[in-house]
């Protein structure tokens, strides 16, 4: 009995083997945060690229080549971010690594990356300074930084906006980040505030601040805030007989304003990379695939990582491969920055980071943000 | 905008007020602060978002059935954590710690029964239309919370000084010892009286999730500091005294937010709260306290 059982897995090593010996595979490394608290955000990373890998490999793969994702969980720590990329870097000895999935990882990770002069690719990571670790290191998530400017230009322009009023939490390092990026915005488009206020977690009423901004006449509120404070800042306003529209950072960009603002969730513009209403082909086949295959809507991070395979794609099939790993992790670093590429998320290309010192470091997305309004519990993208 | 602004602050601090009484309640009589109200009171909000969902019942349902599960939780809590402390003379300080602990406990559990995400009551639940009067603006919840944390301080009190159950209250909140000599029964008015604080808990958790329309886990804790302040306020253990250290405190954040800015309204409050303190260490109506002493 033992002994058949160790004839068969005997058999079953020879057969991976025999397996993997046959098919030439592309190895690329996917660190993401598939357990702890950002796992919701990493396993949409994950099913991103899987559905990519398995609709590049059906259409042929990259010359001939398959694609096989080697995926790790980072569980959403520095420490554990490190070692993954150990593994999969001196180990797995991949062409390439997606991932981390915070920002926070990806700073403590994607030096070894650089290090060891492999492409290091996030799809999620938004703080700045991440591409200006250095030349392998790159990106296709849009900062907030990026999209605020888009969001306010548009709503300026549809909603005939000449002042702001601005409301952000002050206790909150993501809110504060967008009320900093805001606060630049709003000065380059010399766009006047009536007045900046702010509010701290947990606060349950917003009328005092709601009611000082209505004294001051503006024509929209800039809001910096996470959805728990930013609903109900919404329902209160109406209350109050304040029917400007709001204009939101990343924090309320999510359809759960309709679930907790209901018929109060009207006049909040947002902007994003990706947008479900997106009805392009591309997103729409996207849409489509994601939601049959997984049994559940995609969002934007799968989105994201949807499209980064399909960039690291554009550029492998233009990279000769050699067998020497070292020389084909370069070459494939060489053919990156050129791609261009119209997926799920729209028109994207790179943009050309520089370090601290100025010098030329990673690359950054240059894509441009879909910007939409609510509208009777939806998104509405606005043209 | 002035007049609009105190009709914010007597709304808000209405708010701190309806969490406060309960919470000064407990102190009042068993003489615990009793840090796990905030998680009390979130669990009130959570029992009547299931049963609305669920099960369609109107509002008042909703109310007397988290008003009914919070007071069982306070009395499970007073049963299986205050109670053996209280039978060991455990010195003030434990206690408090303990409902730390306890408040902890109930907080994860509902992120587990129930996810981190924010959730709210069903539409139409209770009206979020204003009340327009006079360039006034107030919804009829706020209304609401205004008279019934009124009329709750009101029978409240009275209950204290004029029913022989009130009496043996004020009894135990002397000298337990010696209201147990009297032949008061002061195990079971511990027990009713943390029934009766949780309960309004409960119910507070209720009005004021309605009125934020965010329930999430942690939603007690911003609110449970507060009302420290205001209990501290008032005079601990004072229902009179948790009323008005409401309002003040409302009062004193919307006046800062008004005419200060609202970056320094944290600062302005507390910053008056600690300037009555100075001149009254004992609180607005610190009776209780120097009687205890």
């Amino acid at each position: 009995m033992n002994l058949s059982l160790f004839k068969t897995s005997l058999l079953a090593v020879a057969a991976t083997l025999a397996c993997s010996a046959q098919a030439a595979e592309l190895k690329i490394g996917v660190a993401e945060a598939l357990s702890g608290g950002a796992a919701q955000y990493g396993a949409a990373i994950r099913n991103g690229f899987q559905l990519a890998a398995e609709q590049i490999n059906a259409a042929g793969g990259i010359n001939g080549d398959k694609i096989q994702l080697v995926i790790e969980d980072e569980q959403g720590k520095k420490e554990e971010a490190i070692n993954v990329f150990k593994k999969l870097l001196f180990q797995d000895k991949v062409l390439m690594v997606f991932g981390p999935t915070l920002s926070n990882s990806a700073q403590a990770a994607d030096p070894i990356a650089q290090a060891s002069k492999t492409v290091v690719f996030g799809t999620s990571n938004t703080a700045d300074g991440i591409t200006s670790i250095g030349d392998y290191v790159f990106r296709n998530s849009v900062t907030e930084a990026d999209v605020l400017p888009e969001t306010l230009k548009m709503a300026i322009r549809k909603g005939n906006i000449k002042k702001v009023a601005v409301l952000y939490g002050n206790d909150d390092v993501f809110t504060k980040s967008g009320y900093d990026n805001f606060k630049k915005a709003l000065a380059d488009l010399n766009l006047p505030v009536t007045t900046t206020e702010t509010f701290a977690k947990g606060d349950v009423d917003f009328k005092a601040q709601l009611t000082k901004i209505k004294a001051g006449n503006p024509d929209a509120i800039v809001l910096s805030a996470l959805i728990a404070e930013g609903a109900p800042i919404m329902v209160q306003a109406r209350q109050l007989g304040l029917n400007i529209p709001f204009i939101g950072g990343n924090g309320m960009n999510s359809v759960k304003v309709f679930d907790l603002a209901k018929d109060k969730s009207d006049g909040l513009y947002v902007g994003s990379p990706w947008s479900i209403e997106n009805q392009t082909e591309t997103n729409r086949k996207f849409v489509v695939a994601y939601t049959s295959k997984f049994k559940m809507a995609p969002d934007q991070f799968a989105a994201q990582a949807y499209d980064a395979l399909h960039i690291a794609t554009q550029a492998l099939k233009t990279v000769k491969l050699s067998g020497n790993l070292a020389a084909d992790r370069t070459a494939l670093r060489d053919a990156l920055p050129a791609v261009k590429w119209t997926g799920a998320t729209g028109a994207f290309q790179f943009r050309r980071a520089s370090d601290k010192a100025g010098k030329p470091a990673g690359y950054d997305a240059q894509q441009a943000a879909i910007v939409s309004v609510t509208q009777s519990g939806r998104f509405v993208i606005q043209k | 905008m002035l007049e609009q602004q105190l009709v914010n602050a007597l709304s808000l601090g209405s708010v701190y007020a309806l969490f406060a009484l309960g919470f000064t309640l407990i102190f009042g009589v068993l003489g615990v602060v009793n840090l796990s109200h905030g998680a009390v009171f979130m669990v009130g909000a959570y029992a009547a978002l299931q049963v609305i969902n669920h099960f369609g019942v109107p509002l008042w349902a909703g109310l007397l059935f988290a008003f009914l599960l919070c007071g069982l939780l306070g009395l499970a809590i007073d049963f299986l954590v205050l109670k053996p402390l209280r039978a060991r003379n455990a010195p003030h300080l434990i206690p408090m710690i303990a409902t730390i602990g306890v408040g902890i406990a109930i907080n994860s559990a509902m992120q587990g029964l129930f996810g981190a995400e924010n959730l709210r009551f069903p539409a139409g639940t209770v009206s979020e239309e204003s009340l327009t009067l006079g360039g006034l603006h107030l919804t009829a919840l706020e209304l609401g919370i205004v008279l019934l944390s009124f009329v709750l301080m009101g029978a409240l009190m009275l209950a204290l000084k004029r029913t022989q159950l009130g009496r043996a209250m004020r009894a135990i909140a002397e000298s337990p010892k010696a209201a147990y000599l009297l032949g008061i029964n002061v195990e079971g008015l511990f027990y009713l009286t943390s029934f009766a604080a949780a309960g309004l808990g409960g119910l507070a958790g209720v009005l004021i999730g309605l009125y934020s329309n965010a329930l999430f886990p942690l939603m007690g804790q911003p609110m449970l500091h507060k009302g420290i302040a205001v209990i501290i306020l008032g005079g601990l253990g004072d229902v009179r005294g948790a009323m008005l250290g409401g309002l003040f405190l409302g009062l004193a954040e919307v006046l800062s937010i008004a005419y200060v800015g609202s970056d320094m309204r944290d600062a302005v409050a507390f910053g008056f709260l600690f300037l009555v303190l100075l001149l009254r260490p004992k609180g607005l109506f610190g009776s209780l306290q120097e009687r205890k002493v």
